[in-house]
C-alpha cells in the first residue's frame, strides 16, 4: 500500500523561518518527495499552536493521511504534542515523525542557502523513515501498590510515613540494627538548635509501629528484578540471634554481656557498646543484635551470659540469615552518605594528632547521651579546651579530594562554634573559604554566632601541627593558615581542632546503583532524571532517590525530598497502571539460530535462552528498548520497534537523498 | 586530495539521552557549527549496527560520526561499551575495504556538553574535508567522472581496467 504522507514545515515565528526558507522546503517536499508518497506539504507560522495542530488533524481526516512529518523543533520538545494531535484525528501516534530543523538546523547555522539545503535533507530523511514506521500501542502494566524504601534515615522514614499514611503498604529496609540514620547521632540541629533526638525519635517510633510499615532492620537488599509496577526484590534479613517474637527489649542481655566493643558506627569510635547491643537507647526496633564477630560464645564456645539472664528466653544462637522475597511497585532509595575520611587530608593530622576531631566525633562528644554525657573535652576525657579551631571544607571544594560543596559543613561548623561557646566558653575560630549560609534562617544563625564572639578567619588551612615554634604554641595544636582578608600568614594555637568533614557517596553506591539499575554521577551520587524539574525520579521508571543519596543536603531538604518521592509513588499507585513506551526488541523465533550472541548483552536481564526450543526470547516487560541486541543479531532475527533496521536505513537513504533517485 | 571547496556530507548517529540532547542544547544556546552533519537519533549508541555506517558511506556520505554517553554514564548502564567495541572492530573492517578509518569517528558527549558536541562536529568536518570525497557509493561511471574532476586530466582509466585490478 502506498502511504499518504503529509509534511508540515513550521516557521516557529522567525526561529526557523529566519534561517531556513520554509516555503522552499515545503514546495520542494511536495514536488520531489511526491513519488515517495507526500501528497501535501504545508508551512505554517506555529505548528504547535492549536491552529497548527488543527491543520494537521483536518488533513488527516480529509485527505486520509497515513503518515505525518512535522519539520519543526526537537522531538524532545513537541513529539508528544503532535502525536497527541494525530491520535485525536484517529491516526496511530507512532506514525508521526518530527524532523528537527530548529535545534539541529536553523539555530546552529547562519547561511540561509546551506541551512535550507540541510533542512530539505532532514525532511527527506524523516519522510523515508516515517513510511517504515509501524503503528504501536503503549504497553500498560498494572502497578503493585506496595513500596520498598531502602534506608531508614530521616529521608527514608519521611518517605515511608507519607506513603503508609496514605494507606499503602511500605517495606522499610535498613542495614543497621536501628532506623534513625545519621540524624540519630546528632545532638542539635541547625539553625533552630532543636534537639535532634526530640524531633527524630517520635518519627522513628511512628514508623516502627505503623500498621502499614513492615520494618526490616539488620537487613539488606540483595537482588532486584522486574520493572516499574512489578519489582521482585530479595532481602537478606541477617540473623540477630534474638527471637523478635519473644524479646521485650528490656536490655538485660546488654547489661550482662561481659564483652565491650568499640562502637565505630554509632559512637564514631568514641564509645563502647556490648557484643549484644542496641546502638542507642531509643533504637527502633529495640530488639538488640548479637555481633557474631565479637561475641565470646561465637569465638570461644562458652559464655551465654545473655541467654542465662534473658527473662523471656529470646536468645537464639542457632538463628540463620533469612532470605525474604517481596513484590513491590515502586522503590525509594534513601541510602544516605558516608562521612569524608579526614585521614586523607594528612596535613590536618586526624588520626595522628589526638585532639583533632571529625565532625561526627564532635557530634557524639556534644551529645548529652554520648560517651561524655555532652561534656566537650579533649581526647584525655577530662580537660576542657580553652580554644577551639573549626576547619571548614575538609575534603570538599578541593581538587585533591571532592570538587563539590558538601552543603551542610558551613552551618555545621557554625553550630559547633555555638555549642563550644555555650558549653565551655572557649575561644572559637572558624576557618572557612566562603561562608555558605543559604536557606531560611541560616544567615541569621551566622549573624548570631558572629555576635556570640566566634572569630572567623577566611582562608584555607594549610596545616595543623603540634610542632611549636615558641612558648605560646607549646603543647598546643597550631593552625597554619593564610588569612586572605588580612593578607598575611597566621599561626593560631588552639587546644582542639574540629574538622568539618564533607559528605561523600556511600562506599558501595556504585554497586547499589547497579543493583537497582540506576546510574551515578562522576562524583558517585545517584543521578536524578532532571536536575531541576525531576530531582527525585531516576532514568529507571519506578525508582526514586531521596536525601543524601542524590547529593549532599541538609535535614529539611532530605525531608522535603522524602515527601516528594512519596507523592510520585502515590501518583503511580493511584493510576493503577503505567504506560510504557512501546520501544522494545523482539525475536523472530523462525530466524533465530540459537547462537546466544545476544544473551550476554542485556543489562536488564530481558534476554533468556529457551533450552527446549533452542532459541532466544526477550521479555518485553524487562526490555528497556536500547536496541543493542538488535544491532548484534547476526541473523537479523531481533527487531526493535520504533527504531527498526528498516526505519533507520530508510532514514539514512533519505538524508543522503538517495530516495529521490530510487523512487 | 585537499580541495578547499569540497563540502563533505556526514551522517551522525546520536544517542537519544546524551548526545542528541547535547545537540539540542547547542541549538538552544545558538552555538554555530558546521552544517555538514545530518543526524539520526537512536535510543542508544549500542543500537548502532555497523552496517548502518556502511550503508551511509555507500549512500555517498564522506564520513560518519557516532556519539554516545561517556563511559560509565550510559542510560542503559553499559551499552556504550558495546558501541565502543563495535566501533573499534568496524575501523579494522574499513581498512580492509580500502576506506580511511578516520572517516568514522566516535565521540562521547553528555547531555550537558552542547559546546563539545558543536566543537567536535566542526572538527570532524574539517578532518573529513582533508580526506577528500569518498565516492564509495557511486557506480563506476560516476566514480571515474569524479576522479577525473578532482585529478589532473592525465589520469585516464577505463572501467574495464578498473575491474581487472580488483581481485575477485
Amino acid at each position: 500500500m502506498t502511504e499518504r504522507v503529509g509534511v508540515y514545515v513550521c516557521h516557529c515565528g522567525s526561529n526557523i523561518a529566519g534561517t531556513v526558507d520554509v516555503v522552499d522546503v515545503a514546495n520542494w517536499a511536495a514536488e520531489k518527495l511526491g513519488r515517495q508518497g507526500v501528497i501535501i506539504a504545508r508551512e505554517y507560522k506555529f505548528m504547535c499552536s492549536s491552529l497548527g495542530q488543527e491543520l494537521i488533524e483536518k488533513d488527516i481526516k480529509e485527505l486520509g493521511l497515513t503518515r505525518v512529518v512535522v519539520a519543526a523543533c526537537s522531538p524532545h520538545l513537541h513529539e508528544k504534542t503532535f502525536r497527541t494531535a494525530a491520535k485525536n484525528a484517529g491516526l496511530n501516534p507512532y506514525l508521526v515523525e518530527l524532523a528537527s530543523i530548529r535545534e539541529q538546523v536553523s539555530w546552529v547555522h547562519s547561511d540561509k542557502v546551506v541551512a535550507t539545503a540541510k533542512a530539505k535533507a532532514v525532511v527527506s530523511g524523516a519522510v523515508s523513515r516515517v513510511i517504515e514506521n509501524r503503528p504501536l500501542e503503549e504497553i500498560k502494566v498494572p502497578i503493585n501498590p506496595n513500596t520498598l524504601v531502602v534506608g531508614g534515615g530521616i529521608a527514608g522514614i519521611q518517605s515511608a510515613l507519607e506513603i503508609a499514611n496514605a494507606g499503602f503498604h511500605v517495606y522499610l529496609v535498613e542495614r543497621e540494627p536501628s532506623i534513625g540514620g545519621h540524624m540519630a547521632q546528632f545532638d542539635k540541629t541547625f539553625p533552630t538548635l532543636d534537639c535532634s533526638a526530640c524531633i527524630l525519635t517520635p518519627r522513628m517510633v511512628e514508623a516502627g509501629t505503623h500498621p502499614n510499615i513492615t520494618l526490616l532492620t539488620w537487613s539488606e537488599v540483595t537482588n532486584v528484578a522486574g520493572y516499574v509496577g512489578n519489582f521482585h526484590v530479595t532481602i537478606k534479613k541477617k540473623a540477630r540471634f534474638i527471637n523478635e517474637e519473644l524479646c521485650t527489649g528490656c536490655g538485660i542481655c546488654q547489661e550482662k554481656c561481659p564483652k565491650k566493643v568499640i562502637d565505630d558506627v554509632y559512637e564514631a569510635g568514641l564509645g563502647y557498646r556490648k557484643a549484644v547491643y542496641t546502638p542507642f537507647a531509643q533504637a527502633v526496633p529495640n530488639f538488640p543484635v548479637m555481633d557474631k564477630e565479637n561475641c565470646t560464645y561465637f569465638i570461644k564456645g562458652t559464655c551465654k551470659a545473655c541467654e542465662k539472664f534473658c527473662p523471656t528466653g529470646a536468645i537464639d544462637f542457632n538463628q540463620q540469615d533469612e532470605m525474604l522475597h517481596i513484590d513491590v511497585g515502586n522503590i525509594v532509595l534513601a541510602t544516605g552518605y558516608d562521612l569524608f575520611d579526614a585521614r586523607r587530608v594528612s596535613n590536618y593530622g586526624y588520626g595522628r594528632l589526638p585532639n583533632v576531631f571529625t565532625s561526627l566525633e564532635f557530634e557524639r562528644l556534644s551529645n548529652a547521651a554520648g560517651p561524655t554525657s555532652g561534656n566537650i573535652v579533649l581526647r584525655d576525657g577530662k580537660t576542657t579546651p580553652k580554644s577551639v579551631g573549626i576547619i571548614h571544607c575538609v575534603g570538599s571544594r578541593d581538587k585533591n579530594f571532592n570538587n563539590y560543596c558538601s552543603v551542610i559543613c558551613c552551618m555545621q561548623g557554625l553550630k559547633f562554634a555555638h555549642l563550644v561557646h555555650e558549653r565551655t566558653g572557649a575561644t572559637v575560630y572558624n576557618f572557612y573559604i566562603d561562608m555558605r549560609t543559604a536557606y531560611k534562617a541560616y544567615d541569621e544563625f551566622y549573624q548570631r554566632v558572629l555576635e556570640e564572639g566566634t572569630l572567623f578567619v577566611r582562608g584555607k588551612v594549610a596545616e595543623v601541627t603540634d610542632a611549636a615554634r615558641n612558648e605560646r604554641e607549646k603543647g598546643k595544636l597550631i593552625i597554619q593558615c593564610e588569612d586572605t582578608l588580612a593578607g598575611k600568614q597566621r599561626r593560631i594555637p588552639v587546644d582542639m581542632v574540629i574538622l568539618s568533614s564533607g559528605l561523600q557517596p556511600r562506599k558501595d553506591a556504585k554497586e547499589v546503583g547497579k543493583l537497582f539499575g540506576i546510574s551515578c554521577s562522576m562524583d558517585g551520587w545517584f543521578t536524578e532524571k532532571h536536575p531541576k524539574l525531576d530531582p527525585v525520579a531516576t532514568m529507571t521508571e519506578g525508582i526514586y532517590i531521596v536525601g543524601c543519596a542524590q547529593g549532599p543536603k541538609d535535614i529539611p531538604s532530605s525531608v522535603a525530598q522524602g515527601a516528594a518521592a512519596s507523592a510520585r509513588v502515590l501518583d503511580k499507585i493511584l493510576q493503577k497502571e503505567v504506560a510504557l513506551e512501546p520501544i522494545k526488541a523482539s525475536v523472530d523465533a523462525t530466524l533465530c539460530s540459537g547462537c546466544k550472541i545476544c544473551n550476554g548483552l542485556c543489562p536488564f536481564n530481558a534476554i533468556t535462552f529457551i533450552e527446549d526450543d533452542k532459541v532466544t526470547s526477550i521479555n518485553p516487560a524487562l526490555c528497556q528498548g536500547c536496541g543493542t541486541c538488535v544491532a548484534a543479531c547476526p541473523a537479523g532475527a531481533i527487531s526493535g520497534t520504533g527504531f527498526s533496521n528498516e526505519q533507520i536505513i530508510a532514514q539514512i537513504d533519505g538524508l543522503m537523498l538517495r530516495n529521490l533517485e530510487m523512487a | 586530495m585537499t580541495d578547499n571547496t569540497f563540502e563533505p556530507t556526514i551522517i551522525g548517529f546520536t544517542c537519544n539521552w546524551c548526545s542528541y540532547r547535547a545537540s539540542d542544547l547547542a541549538g538552544t544556546a545558538r552555538m554555530k557549527y558546521a552544517p555538514n552533519v545530518r543526524l539520526i537519533r537512536l535510543m542508544c549508541s549500542g543500537r548502532l549496527d555497523p552496517t548502518f555506517v556502511l550503508r551511509a558511506l555507500s549512500d555517498g556520505a564522506d564520513g560518519v560520526m557516532i556519539t554516545g554517553c561517556h563511559p560509565g554514564e550510559c542510560h542503559y548502564i553499559e551499552q556504550n561499551y558495546k558501541a565502543l567495541r563495535r566501533y573499534l572492530l568496524l575501523k579494522r573492517v574499513l581498512v580492509g575495504m580500502g576506506i580511511e578509518p578516520e572517516r568514522v569517528k566516535l565521540v562521547w558527549a553528555s547531555a550537558a556538553e552542547g559546546a563539545k558536541f558543536a566543537a567536535e562536529t566542526t572538527a570532524f568536518v574539517e578532518e573529513v574535508r582533508k580526506l577528500g570525497p569518498l565516492c564509495w557509493g557511486k557506480d563506476e561511471g560516476e566514480r571515474i567522472k569524479d576522479e577525473s574532476k578532482n585529478k589532473n586530466s592525465s589520469f585516464i582509466t577505463h572501467p574495464s581496467s578498473f575491474e581487472k585490478e580488483v581481485p575477485a
